[in-house]
């Protein structure tokens, strides 16, 4: 075996230089070889990758019970909850796929890092709650051994939206059942206002909500790499690479009423490696969809959509990307330490960032004019300098700008945890959750996200929210 | 028998070092040689044996049951005798002291013990509390923010308190005059921002909080916050740079 090893070894090194590029005369690179037989060796040893060919370590594994498409925060939370949720250590294999390991482009991190209660459906302010119980106890729930613990780097600063004379009457409505949820939010007058926050111009403020706890902004970075690292502590499988094709096969079943439908079931999942044609087919059970801002595509793939429209069949996963601006200024004589995150009647948002003057913000849904806006509300920054800008995609969900959850209903094996429009990083800890438990039991156990299942595209049920940041 | 007792006692001091100081593990506090040649061991042992990983998380676990336990909220006391009386258990239990109206500090002894006569205060309100090294987190602030008269609070040293705790002190808001956050190692500034809610506050002690990452501007800003408020802390020419002409 040794042997055959050495031959191995020797004969692989011209093959694996590449014809044509030896360096100078007879230099044999010995200690290439012998790192090559090295690494040989370990391969043929228990728990190597044996491989006689080629080495394969790069690839992903050839089986694995659940795939998720998407290493983001929400795919991550899923895979954490899915292993922490098992009923047996080490019965479900998870494989997170990801294209970018640098993550240069995904959601997550370039958020802006806000949570807030401060929602209208009670499904999302449910959500928020358990996602800031789970901050807060960030370090018991995502403890690994002899790592360092977490700093989320989280200010408790709370949000302040402002409303109008329209919006003031659905802002009080809002906020009863943000009471009646267990958020802590008051509504402030504009008098209150100025008393509290003497840097407010409250000119067309008619109320405003603030929440006093649970509320603020935290570091994202921090959250994908506590989940990162803890989710390869308990053993899901990385893989770096892109998911080209799925491979399913389909029943012609008959409904209860006798119509027909076609189920499709995913067998196989086609990884394909960065910069190369390789890809390797990955035997799954269950695919989990939380690509983010490219769901539409993932979901396109497996054949979602594909059918005459106005049928389930053709009901496309509506969630497209969508560019928002960040931009960073600095303000000298701008708002102290005790500034909330401020939304402003027109959409734009800022907030405070470190304890230099400085801020960050932008404006949601519609790209006009930032600064004007901005100046009116705080006269302080009609003297402000920008320093720096970035952008990114919010997974933006066209049909009611709020998640898609749970399985679809005819590729049977597919589960979507994707399209929350800018605010999914606030609520990732809760619908990864919630996701888990939909593939373990078959329902939600402790929030109940029905109203957010694919179905309601096809049977046309708008679930909206108002104010998405 | 003898060889499982002693890793359990070796991984038992090390984590009993471990979260009183939450920054610890991250930071150069150099151990003596053998502590560190246990630690180095137990890291190996966790990073290629399963059982050893496991027993190790079991034991952090229980640090963090302990903790839960400490805070636990006695909701029968706050039925029947009040939340006056609850509030003052709460902290006589955690080894702190606690001051009615009108009456004199009360404080257990040594070991954990104190007399039960203050159950008959129920309708006086606690006016101050010492909490001093007590181990109150975020639950356990349950049973403080019940005490709607309180004027002085001192949270001096306290290991889990952290910024999250100080954003619920804005209950507190329509009594508190004195507050102390001296030592606590899990304060940064973010958390100090939140106590803009307290303007009745008239003393602030923030000295020596080692997670603030700039304690002369965290005063500055602090003073400016809470104009009516005589604040402790740091000093502001701390943390500046002597420029070139100075140093020479």
């Amino acid at each position: 075996m040794l042997r055959r090893a050495l031959r191995l070894g020797v004969g692989r090194c011209p093959l694996g230089r590449g014809l044509g590029t030896r360096r100078g005369g007879s230099t044999l690179d010995w200690d290439g070889k012998v790192s090559d037989i090295k690494k040989k060796i370990q391969s043929v040893l228990p728990g190597g990758a044996w491989n006689p060919l080629y080495d394969t370590s790069h690839l992903p594994p050839e089986h694995s019970d659940v795939v998720i498409v998407g290493g983001g925060v929400l795919g991550l939370s899923v895979a954490y909850w899915l292993k922490r949720l098992e009923k047996r250590r080490g019965a479900i294999q998870v494989l997170v796929v990801d294209r970018d390991y640098t993550y240069s482009q995904a959601s997550t991190v370039l958020s802006v890092g806000g949570i807030r209660q401060q929602f209208s459906l009670p499904e999302n302010i449910q959500l928020s709650l358990f996602s800031v119980d789970f901050l807060r106890n960030i370090n018991e729930y995502l403890a690994v051994v002899d790592d360092p613990p977490l700093d989320l780097q989280f200010n408790p600063l709370g949000y302040l939206l402002l409303a109008s004379e329209k919006g003031a009457a659905i802002m009080e409505n809002n906020v009863k059942v943000q009471r009646q949820e267990g958020a802590k939010v008051c509504l402030m007058s504009p008098e209150q206002l100025r008393n509290k926050f003497p840097w407010i111009n409250t000119e067309g403020v008619a109320l405003a909500s603030y929440g006093l706890e649970n509320e603020g902004w935290f570091d994202p970075w921090c959250l994908l790499q506590g989940l990162r690292r803890k989710v390869q502590s308990m053993g899901v499988r990385f893989c770096h690479g892109e998911v080209t094709r799925f491979i399913s096969s389909s029943d012609r079943m008959e409904t209860a009423s006798g119509e027909e439908v076609t189920l499709k079931r995913i067998h196989e999942v086609h990884v394909k490696m960065d910069r190369s044609l390789e890809y390797q087919p990955v035997e799954c059970a269950i695919v989990i969809n939380a690509a983010g801002a490219w769901s539409g595509q993932i979901a396109e793939l497996a054949g979602i959509g594909k059918g005459p429209p106005g049928t389930l069949q053709g009901t496309k996963l509506p969630v497209e990307p969508r560019k928002r601006y960040v931009y960073l200024w600095h303000c000298p004589q701008g708002p102290g330490l005790e500034t909330p995150f401020v939304t402003d009647t027109s959409g734009t948002y800022f907030r405070r960032e470190g304890l230099g003057n400085n801020y960050l913000g932008g404006c949601s849904p519609t790209e006009d004019k930032v600064w004007p806006h901005l100046a009116q509300r705080v006269p302080a920054f009609e003297s402000l300098k920008v320093r720096s800008a970035w952008a990114g995609y919010y997974d933006y969900n066209t049909f009611d700008q709020n998640g898609v959850v749970g399985p679809h209903p005819l590729v049977v094996n597919m589960y979507f945890a994707t399209g929350f429009s800018g605010h999914g990083l606030q609520q990732a800890p809760a619908v990864g959750r919630a996701v888990a438990e939909m593939v373990l039991e078959g329902h939600f156990q402790t929030i109940n996200l029905n109203p957010f299942l694919f179905s309601r595209f096809y049977l046309g049920e708008k679930v909206e929210e108002r104010n998405i940041i | 028998m003898a060889a499982p007792r002693a890793f359990l006692h070796l991984a038992s001091s090390i984590w009993k070092w471990g979260p009183r100081d939450i920054r610890g593990l991250s930071r150069t506090v150099a151990p003596e040689g053998s502590q560190r040649k246990g630690r180095a061991l137990l890291q190996f042992l966790a990073d290629h044996f399963y059982d050893v990983e496991a027993l190790r998380e079991y034991l952090f676990r229980k640090q963090v049951l302990k903790v839960h336990q400490k805070n636990r909220s006695f909701t029968h006391i706050k039925e029947q005798y009040g939340p006056y009386i609850a509030g003052a258990y709460f902290v006589l239990k955690q080894g702190g002291a606690v001051k009615f109206q009108g009456q004199e500090w009360m404080q257990s002894n040594g070991r954990g013990r104190f007399s039960l006569d203050f159950f008959k205060f129920q309708a006086v309100p606690v006016e101050a509390v010492d909490a001093s090294g007590c181990a109150i987190n975020y639950q356990g602030l349950d049973n403080l923010l019940a005490l709607k008269e309180l004027q002085s609070l001192s949270l001096q040293r306290c290991p889990h308190v952290d910024d999250w705790c100080l954003s619920r002190l804005h209950q507190l808001a329509g009594s508190l005059q004195e507050l102390s956050l001296a030592g606590c190692p899990q304060v940064s500034e973010r958390g100090l921002a939140c106590l803009h809610h307290l303007q009745k506050l008239r003393r602030l002690d923030i000295s020596d909080l080692p997670a603030v990452s700039n304690p002369g501007l965290t005063r500055i800003l602090v003073e400016e916050m809470l104009p009516n408020c005589e604040v402790l802390g740091a000093d502001w020419a701390q943390g500046l740079k002597l420029g070139p002409e100075e140093q020479s």
